[in-house]
Parts: C-alpha cells; structure tokens; sequence
C-alpha cells in the first residue's frame, strides 16, 4: 500500500539545498524511440516488420530474423515480475541519495524481459503493466505498475521521481485574466497544490472572472505584468524560491498573415507578450526551479507552455500569430536543455483554436479552458513533455507525421 | 549437429609460466603500466628477450584507447600473431584455446597471454556506466546497482527456483577465504565465518557485501608454446586436455538460470577422455557464488538443481572432498578486471606442476578451470571452460 504523501514541512532556511543530481541519461539514437514514446505517455516498443518479434532492449537489428525493420510500435505492457531487488549500495550518486531502490525483472506477455524501477504496489510473482516514463535526465526509464490501480497510486516514491505531480507543490500561473488562467487555477487548487499564485497584470482594473478566481481555495494574487522585465524580476526574487510549477497562460491571438497585416505594431505586441515574455519568466525564474529540484516532496519540477499547434505548421489565417506560437516552441527546446541538469520538465501542450473571444469566428471544434487545465493536470501527474489536446492539435499532428507538405497547402486552404 | 567433424587434440601444446602481479584496491598507475609488468615477469622466468615472444593475447577493460595492437609498440614487441580478448571472466580460457591453436599450427611458437586493469578511484563507475550499449541504454539507469543488482535478481530466481539458501552461497565463499588465507597475493584474508557471511550488510537483496567481488587492479599472464619449446626455456607446463567456448547460450530463459556449459560438457568430457570424478580441483568463475553452483550443474558435477545438495555434501578447501577456487577466488583474492578471468587458469596451473603459491592440493594431477562473462544486459554472456593435466 502507498502511503499517502503528507505535507512538507516548512524549509529550515539554515538548512543547504540539496543539489539536484541526474541519473545517466546518455541512450543509444535507437532506444531515443523509446523517448518519443515515453514524452507522449505512450508505451511502444520494436516490433520486427518482418517476424513480428517484439524486441528489447532496443536493437539494430532483429534477434529473431536479423531484420532491419524495427518501428516502434504499441505492445500489450502487460506481463510477470519475475524477480525483484532492492538495491541498497549504489554507484550512482543519484541513485546513491535514493536508496533503497527497488527494480526488477519483467517478463511481457508478448515476449520480451525487461529491467524496469518498481512501483511499491507491485509483488514478485505478481502481475504488473509497464510504463514508459521520463527520469530526471529526460531520458526514458520503465517502471512496473500494479496490474490494477490502487489507493494513492501516483504518490509512490520512486514514480514521483520521474512525474511532476502539483499535490503539495506551488504553482505559478501567469495570468488570471485569461479564461485558461481561470481554469487553470482552478483545476491546481482541486489537484491539491498548497499555493496557487496567479500573476494579474494591473490589479486595479477589473476583469471578468475576478471574484470567483480570488474565491478559489488557496489561489493567491500577485502583481505580474510579463511584459516589464521589472515586474517579472520582482516577483521572482520575492517568490521565485517557493515556485515549483510555472504555467504560462499570457496569451496574445491577432488573426491576420504576413502579406495582409499592416504594419508591425500588432507583431511586436505577439512577441512581447509570448516569445519575450516567455524569456523574461524564464531569466528570471529558471535559475531558481533549475537549483531547486531535489528540493524535496516540493522540488521545482516543471515549465508549462500552452502553444498554438500551429507553431509546428503555419495557419495563414492566423499566420504571424502561427510564427510567434513558433518562436516559442523553439525557446521550449532550448529551455529544456537548459532545465534538464536541475531534472526539471519542460512540458508543452499544443492545442487548435481555443473557445475564447479572439477565436469567435472559427468553426467548431473548439478546447474549452477547463480541457486545457484539465490536460496540464494529467501531463504533470503522468510527467510527459508533450501533449496534444483536443481534436485539432491531433489532426495536425497526424497530417504532419503523414505528410507536411500536404499539410501546408490543407492550412492554407481553410 | 552429424556429420561434425571431429574436433583435433591439442596434443604437444603447454600453458606455463604463471604470472600474477600482486593486486592493489586501487592504482594510480595505468592498465599498460599492469601489462608491463606482467611481460617483464614472463621474460624475467624465462629468460627470453621481450622481442622473442611472437605472439600476443590482451585482455583489459581499462587499456582505452588502447587495444592489444598499441600495446605492441608501447612494450616494443613485435609479434607475428596478436589477439584481443575483451570477453572478461572467460578471457582465460578463450585466450588459451585460441593461442594453443595458433601454436599447433605454427603460427607463433611463443605467445604471451596477458589479463590486466587498473583501478582508479571511480574507475569502477565509469567502466560499469558505459560497459555496454545494453547497459547503458536498459540497466546503469536502473537504480545502478551494477552487476551486484543484476547478480541480485539471478540469485533470487535461482533460490526460489531450486531451494538454494544463503548458508549453502556462504559455505562456499567461507571456504574461500579459507583458501585466500595462505595465498600471499589475496587482498582479503581476515577469517571469515558462516556467522560473519550471514550477519553481513544487504548490497541488493538477497545479496549481502561477502557474495560480492571487490573490484582492484591486478594482472595474470601464462605463456602458450609447444612442450619442446617449455623444456628447452626450463619451465613445467600443463597440457590442455580440452575446452569448450559459448556466448549467449539459451535466450529464451527469461532470468539466466544456467550458462552456456551446459550446451556443451559432454564435448568437454569426451574430448578429454575423463570424467567428473578424475578431476582433482575446480577453478571455477566466482563473481557471485550462485553462479559457482551454476558451473557444478552445467558442467555435471551433479545434476541441474542439485547445487545445494552438491554444496552440503562436499567440501571445498585446498584439502576437502572437493578443492575448488584454491587460492580464494575472486571473492577473497579481489577482482582485477579482466584479470579475474585468468585468476583460475594461472592458478590451475601452479596447482597442476605442483609450485602453488599458498596451499597446494595434493596429488594435483588433473584439474578444471571454468570461465563466465560479460553481463551485457541481464545475463552472462560467455561461458568456457578447460580441462588441464599436469606434466605427463
């Protein structure tokens, strides 16, 4: 049984901070499938195109045939802990501050034994599902699962080394003036974080939504204007030591292309908002999460971005606000590498047009704020890195994996 | 497989010279330093010049970047017939079939076959972190217990699967350390009881720190040359009745409960012309002892699963009913890399012309020297083993 996690204590400020370390995270180029897999919550592994054998660890070449034909595909995860261990001496200075560590041998029911972290539910001899997840070096780690789920699953020790669960950690959304902001508030506050800090730019002008995003359980307001470095510093160095979540929710939506906009004014204000906005949280507040992520049950451990999907392929209709969504899908990747030493997540949610005012006049289907914050939630408590939500930000993303090409001229056209 | 063709003796061939440089926990000298002063120790016994030895067989985890080709120019050899045998624990055993073969068929009339690492302090890390791409894409991110959680999970299903306890794993390393204690290069010689195993402190249960190796730097070499070639430098050699080599035998065990012996003893056995109970000592691989009972079952000293029973029954001293690992093993004498996999084989043959450094098993006529290695992913992948006889 786990137990449940119970709230941390306050810091004894005399106390050091203990510095985040990483387990390896060096892979082959082929096991990296098993990364794309794992940053989607997917469990895939090689299947042979040309026996059908199921293939682990990842290989070159089939073991059965000597195919070279191995895609990563999705498999029954479902299988035997044949044998188990608790390491209690380690090599790893990771691992060495975490014993003990218990792994197994897991037996698949479609062929394969792999080595995989345990979560504390499962029993030897037992039935177990695996799943693929992200340790703190972003690479990709398996960890066997009790075969049904059981009472505060996700609490488990060494699962929440490799997730961003918001229970008992404090969150920072950028701006409670959004409806996604609204949501998002919520959506921390009923996922048990302890404090929910929400950025409202301007305090003195009223919004919509105002009274009931301040009569939210644990929601506490603080200035933040993303667009004045001042402000954004200020609020670091006041909070930035107690920050474990940041979700950026500043948006800014013009429609209008290139060719057809006038001006740049309108371009400069996207970019201000999202691509230096995003800078400015980042300078400000990402030395901070990247120290503190072994910081205990509330480490730092995650940067949400809530991207347009159409910052993987421009939408002419709304192409210059499409190439800034791209400027900060770009910035992700490099805050990721960047991020990664203190094992915190970059975590990016691509979604289609969103039922806000700005996107009135296009055709359903649309994501609500609610499944916007309610997939930031699952992301954190699953610890993936990329996220599709809704039924555009599939559709796009199937095309592009099928054929980018087509996928220019389709966006163009509609 | 029918119609096979007969496998040829290695009549007229000899193991000699047994070197071992004594261990040290760690060394701040390098594995080439190791590799020199192995060959010096092999022409200093036997007079030869350096330039003599025409044929060479290296095995090092740690001589990066180095393989046995640099070494040629960095010792000044130059040989006409140069290996390199990175197959850790089975390294002895390979080494010698490939050099004897090279010998028999005039190749080369002198080789030299080295095993030397080093050990840095965190040496062991870094060579477990990157030891293979399995390793590190499917085991070192894996709580990183290194092969002792590997060892770990393979004990478990082992005991569970057969009854072995930890009382019959702890009768065999105390036995060693038994044997490590007149062995003057053994790194550990303290007494160590069955109260003192059992008492020991968990590494990655069911293994506690006494069924662990401790890593060193060390080297063992023996020369390979035709008998004549041995009389003529004055040096005793033992002949090589038989051997057998297997890399990753039976894939389709989920969690490895034998080794690649087990595919082919009676081609051992045959090829020798003797059988289990002819044979006066066991060197067997011991980087944990449950893989000691594998080698019992699979190279038939008694039946598979029987280990235990094998165990309780025998005794394992230089004097006991069964004298196995008689200079203490790995487990007692230190694990020096792949030095470790000549470690039974050099002694084998001190024990076999009778010039044993410690205790020396008498009536030392026949013996068995078994090899295992390289745990690629969740098994050992080599096995090997030889059969030797003393000077006829």
């Amino acid at each position: 049984m786990t137990e449940p996690l119970s709230r941390p204590r306050r810091k004894n400020p005399l106390k050091k901070t203990q510095a985040p370390l990483t387990p390896q995270g060096v892979r082959s180029r082929t096991a990296h499938g098993l990364t794309a897999a794992a940053a989607e919550g997917r469990f895939e592994l090689q299947v042979c195109a040309d026996c059908a054998a199921v293939i682990y660890p990842p290989r070159d070449a089939c073991p059965a045939c000597l195919s070279a034909r191995l895609p990563f595909k999705a498999v029954d995860p479902n299988g035997e802990l044949v044998a188990e261990t608790t390491v209690r001496i380690s090599t790893d200075p990771y691992f060495r501050e975490r014993t003990p560590w218990r792994i197994g041998s897991v037996k698949l029911d479609c062929g394969p034994v792999l080595v995989a972290h345990l979560h504390g539910d499962t029993i030897e001899g037992g039935r177990v599902r695996l799943a693929l997840q992200l340790d703190r070096s972003g690479a990709p780690v398996l960890i066997a699962m009790p075969a049904r789920d059981v009472p505060n699953m996700a609490e488990d020790v060494q699962l929440r080394e490799m997730t961003c669960d918001p229970k008992f950690r404090r969150v920072l959304i950028t701006d409670g003036r959004t409806q996604v902001g609204q949501a998002m508030a919520k959506a921390f506050s009923a996922a048990g974080a302890s404090i929910v800090f929400v950025g409202i730019a301007d305090a003195w002008k009223p919004f919509p939504g105002d009274a009931a995003l301040k009569a939210i359980e644990r929601v506490e307001i603080v200035p933040l204007d993303i667009t004045d470095t001042e402000s954004v510093t200020e609020l670091a160095e006041q909070n930035g030591g107690r920050i474990d979540i940041i979700v950026n929710t500043a948006e800014y939506t013009r429609p209008g292309g290139i060719v057809e906009r006038r001006g740049l004014v309108v371009a400069r204000q996207e970019m201000d908002v999202r691509y230096f906005g995003l800078m400015r949280l980042a300078q400000a507040f990402g030395p901070a999460l990247r120290f503190r992520g072994a910081d205990g049950v509330n480490s730092a451990t995650a940067f949400v971005n809530l991207l347009s999907v159409h910052a993987l392929m421009n939408w002419p209709a709304f192409g210059a606000h499409s190439a800034t969504e791209a400027a900060c899908l770009s910035a992700s990747q490099a805050m990721r590498a960047e991020l990664r030493p203190g094992g915190v997540k970059v975590v990016n949610l691509f979604f289609g047009p969103t039922e806000t005012e700005w996107f009135q006049s296009v055709p359903p289907p649309k994501v609500t704020p609610a499944a916007i914050a309610k997939a930031t939630i699952d992301a954190l408590t699953r610890g993936l890195e990329d996220v599709f939500v809704g039924d555009v930000a599939e559709d796009v993303r199937e095309r592009l994996a099928a054929n980018p090409k087509a996928l220019e001229r389709e966006l163009a056209g509609s | 497989m029918s119609g096979a063709k007969r496998r040829q003796s290695y009549d007229g061939v000899v193991a000699c010279v047994p070197v071992t440089i004594p261990y040290r926990r760690y060394s701040i000298n390098s594995a080439h330093w190791w590799i020199g002063r192995a060959l010096r120790e092999l022409v200093r016994q036997t007079g030869l010049r350096p330039t003599d030895l025409d044929g060479l067989s290296l095995s090092s985890f740690t001589v990066g970047p180095d393989t046995a080709i640099g070494i040629t120019q960095h010792m000044g050899l130059s040989p006409r017939w140069l290996d390199h045998v990175p197959f850790g624990g089975a390294s002895g055993v390979v080494a010698l079939r490939r050099a004897a073969r090279a010998v028999q068929a005039g190749d080369a009339d002198l080789v030299a076959c080295v095993a030397a690492d080093t050990n840095h302090v965190d040496s062991f890390r870094r060579t477990l972190s990157t030891f293979s791409r399995f390793a590190q894409d499917a085991v070192y991110p894996y709580g990183s217990g290194g092969p002792n959680a590997s060892f770990a999970l393979i004990t478990r299903h082992y005991m569970k699967r057969y009854g072995a306890t930890r009382e019959d794993f702890g009768k065999l390393c105390v036995a060693q350390r038994a044997n490590a204690r007149s062995f003057p290069h053994a790194l550990m010689k303290s007494e160590l009881t069955l109260d003192a195993y059992m008492a020991a402190r968990p590494i990655a249960d069911p293994i506690h720190l006494f069924d662990c190796v401790m890593p060193c730097a060390g080297a063992e070499a023996f020369l390979v040359c035709r008998e004549d070639t041995a009389r003529s430098l004055g040096v005793t050699g033992v002949r090589v009745l038989s051997t057998i080599e297997r890399h990753n035998a039976y894939p389709e065990d989920a969690i490895q409960l034998r080794g690649g012996w087990a595919v082919d003893k009676h081609e051992l056995w045959d090829m020798a012309g003797v059988g289990p109970d002819d044979i006066n000592f066991v060197q067997t691989y011991d980087d944990y002892p449950v893989i000691s009972m594998m080698q019992f079952e699979d190279l038939g000293f008694c039946g598979k699963g029987e280990a235990a029973e094998f165990v309780r029954a025998q005794s394992f001293t230089h004097d006991g009913s069964f004298p196995h690992n008689t200079s203490g093993g790995q487990l007692s004498g230190g694990q020096a890399g792949a030095a470790g996999g000549y470690l039974g084989l050099v002694e084998a043959i001190r024990q076999l012309t009778h010039s044993a450094l410690g205790a020396q098993v008498p009536e030392a006529k026949i013996g068995l020297v078994s090899g295992f290695g390289m745990i690629n992913y969740d098994r050992g992948l080599a096995s090997g083993a030889a059969i030797l006889a003393g000077p006829a």
